[in-house]
């Protein structure tokens, strides 16, 4: 358990929480959701949890885009990999993502040439230095990480590097969000909004929350007090009949986002029909493939590609944890067959999964009434 | 993955337009500043503070929130290892 007096501003945060017993006092119990990873994993480090009133519930969202990789997509990957004279390049988080055989790392172990690297440029790089590799950029995540892959196939077509493509398997917040406002007997009273993706969206497209579901959304920075204030914010919402989108992060994000990321999505991606999410399902219009215009740096028209659906294993419960119906130490093999170590779920590899966050810090979290300390 | 670290700038386009050496607790690493340079009012100059993600500057934000934010990060543990690990690594 992490108590107050051990925040940065301790003093704000027993502030903030006098006022969220009180608001939350008033008002029948709530469940919120914060969507993004990286909320998830300050959650838990810091016990916000404990912290709150007995009455708030807060639940972890699908924002974490390893966590949401299907395993029929880390096959396709694989594939690439084990083609011949590639080199297949990708972020940490995805060495250890379990596919429908293997993982990236077991390709790698097996000879594949798989390597880490930090931004979509290195893997451009590399492919200008080793001319006779074909390199491949394994890309993964959200709108905030998707226009630096557009960055990346624009200067790879300025440049004319051929033997460069991309595996893209970017994906948009918005749908997922629709997704699970949209399953049955979702009880979900509001949400947390990402922060560092709402820096390239801005908030403007959260407003279908409020508009067609009727549930307020704050988005919210990383630090405890952001997520207090914000949760304070969206109990002040119910409590006076509002609905909206407000900014809590006001100090990082703005209402339009950033115009030249949006640019470069539009320049560089097309929407997908539809793709394939862990746990969720297929969802329309969630994912960002390769425009018509970059079509020689799209790996998936350059390799024969399985595309193979892989039904999660039958004891993996990720989709119901990334959909908030269960807690991560609900499922039953959290913590003995699946750890991080030995993922079986997505969401027990990457640090901002919400079973590996609580596996983590879970000690934290535990949700019993312990004192919290005076401020000093 | 999806957290920006904060980083200092210290050197302007080292390799032409939209790129910048920026330092993180010492480490020190080319990134592109194009999604920055396009919002700002005022030119991006060595001493700013951006938050970086994958090997670009996202957003510029003050010195204050750079320091609130980075010592928040060491206390998130991992999830600052990982990044400052990816970050100082090198190119493959
Ligand atoms: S414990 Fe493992 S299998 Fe179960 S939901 Fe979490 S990641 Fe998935």
């Amino acid at each position: 358990m992490k108590f107050v007096d051990e925040f940065r501003d301790p003093a704000a945060a027993q502030r903030l929480l006098a006022d969220i017993e009180q608001a939350a006092a008033d008002q029948p119990p709530r469940k919120f959701m914060e969507v993004c990873g990286g909320h998830t994993h300050a959650i838990y480090r810091h016990g916000i949890e404990a912290l709150l009133p007995d009455s708030i519930e807060l639940i972890h969202g699908p924002g974490c885009p390893v966590c949401v990789i299907p395993m029929g997509r880390v096959d396709d990957a694989i594939a690439v990999a084990e083609a011949d004279g590639v080199t297949l390049c990708c972020f940490g988080d995805m060495l250890r993502v379990p596919g429908g055989q293997s993982t990236l790392l077991e390709a790698k172990a097996r000879g594949a040439d798989v390597r880490i690297v930090y931004s979509p440029l290195d893997a451009l790089a590399l492919a200008e230095r080793t001319p006779d590799r074909q390199v491949v950029f394994l890309a993964v995540g959200f709108e905030t990480t998707a226009p630096s892959t557009a960055v990346t196939l624009v200067q790879a077509r300025e440049r004319n590097v051929l033997n460069f493509s991309v595996f893209c398997n970017h994906v948009t917040i918005v749908p997922p969000l629709k997704a699970i406002l949209d399953s049955p007997g979702c009880d979900l009273d509001g949400f947390l909004g990402p922060g560092h993706v709402s820096t390239v969206i801005g908030t403007r497209p959260y407003r279908f929350v409020p508009e067609q579901y009727g549930r307020p959304l704050v988005t919210a920075g990383f630090e405890p007090v952001d997520i207090l204030q914000a949760a304070l914010m969206l109990l002040r919402q119910l409590a006076d009949g509002r609905c909206t989108v407000e900014n809590q992060y006001r100090r990082v994000v703005s209402g339009d986002g950033n115009r030249k990321a949006l640019e470069l999505l539009r320049e560089v991606f097309v929407v997908r029909p539809h793709f394939e999410w862990r746990g969720l399902g297929f969802i329309a219009q969630s994912a960002l493939g390769i425009a018509p215009e970059f079509s020689a740096w799209d790996a998936e028209l350059r390799w024969e590609v399985p595309g193979v659906r892989v039904a999660d294993p039958k004891a993996c419960q990720c989709g119901e944890v990334l959909k908030g119906a269960l807690r991560p130490w609900e499922c039953k093999v959290f913590g003995t067959a699946c750890t991080p170590e030995t993922p079986i779920g997505t969401c027990m590899v990457s640090s901002e999964g919400a079973c590996a966050a609580y596996y983590n810090y879970g000690r934290y979290s535990a949700r019993t009434r312990l004192p919290v300390h005076a401020a000093s | 993955m999806c957290v920006g670290i904060p980083a200092q700038v210290v050197e302007l386009a080292p390799s032409g337009p939209h790129t910048a050496i920026v330092d993180v607790d010492g480490a020190q690493r080319e990134v592109n500043t194009i999604m920055v340079d396009d919002e700002a009012d005022v030119p991006l100059a060595t001493g700013d503070w951006v938050l970086l993600h994958v090997g670009f500057a996202m957003s510029r934000i003050d010195a204050a929130e750079a320091a609130e934010t980075l010592a928040f990060m060491r206390e998130l543990g991992s999830v600052y290892d990982e990044e400052f690990e990816a970050f100082s690594s090198d190119l493959p």
